[in-house]
């Protein structure tokens, strides 16, 4: 019998439907759990009040990433509230009976930066976690998403999730990029053009001859910022980059299981003939560094644009929304983005803190200095990731610039955890949020890749990286 | 699960698009490990200055807005974080249904598990329902979740759409996690192929 062509997505979803009444939602089951301290506590606190386990404590994984402080571990926490939250997620995971990479652990971290570099994210999985960046595991052909609290109490109680489907959006990316031009640049530029809310509805499927020529780490940058265009999920089809990327890896399949594993990630691409409720293209070959200068990851322009003119919208609410986002950034129309001053830059995040993120900002970084006026914080995205920059030597060329290189987590992402910009300072972020206070009370950020932003840290001002490389 | 079944209320308008869950309650709010009491934190930044004193104008601290359970938003409400502390937010102040063009997924997912209703209209409609309280500050709407129905006092009267399941479960409080592990047998069979 012939099946219909189908999607990547299609695959992974169908045959993850435990059940479907009519007229209701799928139950469909869950592979991997992720858990962390925020997102977490009022879910343990609804499995006690109805006497329910865990279902699969193997499947679920923990770790402590948001609140946790960069500075070493040696000095205590100053802020009790966070200091309870990560006790009361060590003793939930001890409760019941799930794997914690609690602070010492050597491989604590983001949680979308450990799960792939644990092997734990895999193709044709189905990953959930109280996090909108779940996004990022869609890298590895998984379906991958963000839940609500409630969902993470369905998930840890039932190991399945109640959902409808989500169209599909292709987004083909052609062409080869430049240089100084990176998956982040893809990204900004994507979002920038579809708007914030875009892909609401949908779950992106990135093909391409520019996503095939990205590492898995580039492609996780990508899918991790699908949830600001408004899909929940954004994926990559499985290749020999892919099964590159997990052979060897912890939690990966060994031996005859790896090739069966591998022999059955290869059926995940969608097939020849299926069909996507939308698709787009952009040409990565004319993209340029971008960076956004509002306060919406969809407010994006390339570096060497002007900001735009609130009048040039015919629709007044979309002269208003404009008028507020640059009224809030104290920037006026028309003028340059180019050479603003610019107080921290950040380089780190579930976006851009892995180690080949690192990597370009240290080649931009050494036998230079910061800029006077500029404190600049790199966070690796996970413990494994500070072990590695450290082995090759990359905190020493971060120091010696005069940037601080501190211990693992979210840090000035969402600036929970005391590392923030001071109101009305403004930041270069290679983080995935320029909203209003996200960096802190009264920030202001401009979102960009980490070449753009060691670039900026460097100039002391925003900085078009194809200059000095 | 708390039920929702019908209201009648004034309107509070917030007409901004793409509300993000970070103003809706801002990041450092979220370490506590109780869902109750969020609601002082309800959009914080916009609503007091850096000194905690309160911002006059914000419309959540106008007099005539206490006690109003509806909440008129700009288009793609609740962008951004997954954070559920969003809907703790807004209910815990009081508002038990929004009203936009388009909501985020997660937050709309979030909100329906918090009896906190999404309304979605076309452009059409949302335009002159801003007039609407706009002219008359005091309208007061009319919502009827088992019709889908929005009346206003003008006697128009405008359905919405809302997933079958949703409906039912508002309505009638259906418990999803329980609905869940009512498939039992069925969750066992999958594991075990």
């Amino acid at each position: 019998m012939q099946s219909n062509p189908l999607t990547l997505f299609e695959k992974i979803w169908y045959s993850h439907i435990v059940t479907q009444e009519p007229k209701s939602p799928a139950v469909i089951y869950i592979d991997l759990h992720l858990v962390h301290e925020v997102t977490s506590p009022q879910a343990f606190t609804g499995l006690r009040e109805r006497g329910l386990k865990v279902r699969r404590p193997q499947l679920t994984l923990a770790t402590m990433d948001h609140s946790i402080p960069t500075t070493p571990l040696s000095i205590p926490m100053a802020d009790t509230q966070a200091a309870a939250q990560l006790q009361q997620l060590a003793e939930n995971c001890e409760e019941f009976d799930i794997g914690l990479y609690g602070m010492e652990s050597p491989m604590r971290g983001i949680v979308h930066v450990i799960g792939p570099e644990l092997g734990r994210t895999q193709p044709g999985m189905t990953i959930v976690c109280g996090d909108s960046h779940t996004s990022t595991h869609g890298a590895f052909g998984a379906l991958a998403f963000g839940i609500g609290t409630s969902e993470v109490e369905h998930v840890l109680a039932s190991q399945c999730l109640l959902q409808h489907k989500p169209k599909t959006f292709q987004v083909n990316v052609s062409g080869k990029l430049g240089i100084g031009v990176s998956a982040k640049d893809i990204i900004l530029a994507l979002i920038a053009k579809i708007g914030i809310g875009g892909g609401t509805g949908h779950v992106f499927e990135y093909t391409g001859e520019a996503i095939r020529g990205l590492t898995m780490e580039e492609r996780m940058t990508i899918c991790n910022m699908s949830i600001e265009g408004g899909a929940r999920a954004g994926m990559v089809a499985p290749d020999e980059t892919t099964f590159e990327y997990l052979a060897g890896r912890e939690h990966s399949p060994k031996g005859i299981e790896w090739d069966k594993a591998v022999e059955s990630w290869k059926k995940l691409p969608t097939d020849g003939e299926a069909i996507y409720d939308q698709s787009i293209t952009l040409d990565a070959s004319s993209l340029e560094p971008m960076i956004t200068f509002g306060t919406n990851p969809g407010m994006g322009l390339q570096i060497t644009d002007p900001i735009p003119n609130p009048n040039q919208y015919d629709d007044l609410d979309k002269q208003h929304n404009l008028e507020d986002a640059l009224k809030y950034m104290e920037l006026q129309p028309g003028q340059p983005l180019l050479g603003h001053p610019v107080d921290v830059v950040f380089i780190g995040s579930c976006t851009n803190g892995r180690i080949s993120d690192l990597r370009l900002a240290a080649k931009i970084l050494e036998g230079r200095r910061i800029a006077e006026n500029i404190r600049m914080l790199i966070v690796p995205g996970s413990q494994s990731v500070k072990i590695q920059a450290e082995s090759e030597g990359l905190n020493k060329v971060f120091t010696d610039a005069g940037a601080e290189w501190r211990e693992a987590g979210c840090s000035m992402c969402i600036a929970m955890n005391g590392d923030q910009v001071e109101p009305g300072q403004y930041a270069v972020s290679t983080s995935n949020r320029n909203f209003e206070g996200r960096q802190g009370k009264g920030a202001r950020t401009f979102l960009a890749s980490p070449l753009t932003a060691a670039a900026t840290a460097v100039a002391g001002a925003i900085s078009d990286v194809r200059e000095i490389i | 699960m708390a039920k929702f079944t019908h209201l009648k209320s004034r309107v509070i308008v917030l007409p901004n698009r793409n509300v993000d869950t970070d103003q809706i309650i801002p990041a450092r709010f979220l370490k506590v490990t109780d869902k109750n009491g969020l609601g002082d934190a309800l959009f914080s930044d916009w609503r007091y200055n850096s000194d905690g004193s309160v911002k006059p104008d914000f419309v959540l601290n106008q007099q005539q807005n206490q006690g109003a359970k509806i909440l008129l938003a700009g288009d793609n409400f609740g962008c951004g974080s997954s954070r559920e502390h969003a809907p703790w937010a807004l209910t815990a102040w009081g508002i038990s249904a929004v009203i936009s063009t388009s909501f985020a997924d997660i937050f709309r997912n979030n909100s329906l598990k918090n009896a906190l209703l999404p309304i979605v209209v076309t452009t059409d409609i949302h335009q002159s329902l801003f007039e609407l309280v706009k002219q008359s500050p005091d309208t007061e709407l009319s919502i009827n979740l088992a019709s889908q129905t929005l009346t206003i006092p003008t006697d128009t009267t405008v359905t919405f759409p809302i997933d079958n399941f949703a409906k039912k479960c508002l309505l009638t409080g259906v418990d999803q996690l329980g609905y869940i592990l009512s498939h039992e047998s069925l969750i066992e069979a999958y594991e075990s192929t």
